[in-house]
């Protein structure tokens, strides 16, 4: 494990932050890697238990940094991963904002996210395999996954009851 | 009965405040659902095209879509205080609620039923993601370049692991470079 770099932990983000166009998921591959692989800082198991956590918490699904950050290093390291998700939002809404409205009709806006829309869909993917790959040792946990795959397609339950189907199985020893 | 587009209304930041706040404490798995509710048809912040407008915005910029959505719409009513306002009623409850979590998962994320929920649940957390990845391609355009380009950002980041900046910094100029092709 390597020692913990706070300064390092909040450019990291802050970078990442600006590249997560389509939303949070979209760096999901990259903290992973970051945090277990290249440092260190948590194992895979934890990650994840800590990344499903948050789903379950209210608000945006982006939490799941802060929960990260506070495990890391209580509320120095909630500030290093969470202040960077905010940056962008702050700085960039008041550039696009003017931009906006001094050309309203501008085509760049839709062509870059039309344009960056593919890699969005690409880096989702690698989130969900690399979380599958990570929590799921047999069938029977894949057979929870598909099966929540196969109630959101079809079915409008809310999450929050998949997840207590996916907490009932765990404990009755099902995975 | 809704408003039209022209006139704004006049909004406090603790009006801000306390409507994110109620945004963010309903919204589990996904905050759009309320913040329409709440911004159009509680408070009457805005229209629904307005609505489009604010959150096609915040679509484009990096980060949680409803968090840009909550700068743009705090700064609108009350300006750079009003935006702070309504991201500190946004995220600062979460924030609370999972750093509960945290202190819990401290003390007893070792016992072994919680182990094995947390296990249970995180397999519904990776067929959330799937889940979403299936609804996301459907809207893809039916031509070869959007796939390939998903497919490179797929196997760079997932297979091969390398960082998402050389990947993004590769692929994003000509993915959009090909979409502004097409274009024309």
């Amino acid at each position: 494990m390597d020692r913990l770099d706070l300064g390092g932990l909040f450019f990291h983000f802050l970078i990442l932050w600006f590249l997560a166009i389509g939303g949070p998921s979209t760096i999901f591959p990259d903290i992973h890697r970051y945090l277990v692989e290249a440092h260190q800082l948590l194992t895979n198991a934890q990650f994840a238990e800590l990344y499903t956590l948050a789903q379950v918490a209210p608000g945006p699904n982006a939490m799941y940094v802060t929960l990260i950050g506070w495990h890391l290093a209580g509320w120095k390291g909630v500030a290093a991963t969470t202040i960077p998700l905010l940056v962008p939002a702050i700085t960039l809404t008041m550039l696009v904002g003017h931009l906006n409205e001094r050309y309203p009709n501008a085509r760049f806006g839709r062509v870059i996210r039309r344009g960056l829309m593919p890699i969005t869909i690409g880096l989702v993917f690698a989130s969900a395999t690399i979380l599958m790959r990570t929590v799921n040792h047999d069938w029977r946990g894949y057979l929870i996954t598909f099966f929540t795959v196969a109630v959101v397609l079809r079915m409008r339950w809310n999450p929050l009851w998949l997840f207590g189907v996916g907490a009932l199985a765990g404990i009755v020893g099902f995975v | 009965m809704k408003r039209t587009d022209s006139e704004k209304p006049c909004v406090s930041r603790l009006a801000l405040f306390l409507a994110f706040s109620r945004i963010s404490l309903s919204s589990f798995g996904g905050a759009i659902f309320w913040t329409r509710r709440e911004l159009i048809e509680r408070q009457r912040w805005l229209t629904d095209r307005e609505f489009v407008e604010v959150f096609t915005l915040g679509q484009l910029l990096p980060g949680p879509n409803v968090l840009n959505l909550t700068v743009i719409v705090g700064h609108r009513f009350a300006g750079w205080t009003g935006a702070l306002a309504a991201v500190a009623g946004f995220l600062g409850w979460p924030c609370l609620v999972v750093i509960g979590m945290g202190i819990l998962y401290q003390h007893y994320g070792a016992l072994p039923q919680v182990q094995q929920m947390l296990t249970g649940m995180s397999s519904v957390a990776a067929g959330l993601l799937l889940a979403t990845v299936i609804k996301l391609a459907t809207v893809l355009p039916r031509t070869w370049w959007p796939w390939l380009f998903g497919a490179l950002a797929f196997v760079g980041v997932g297979i091969m692991r390398w960082p998402l900046l050389w990947v993004m910094g590769a692929l994003g100029p000509l993915a959009v470079f090909a979409a502004w092709k097409e274009q024309d």
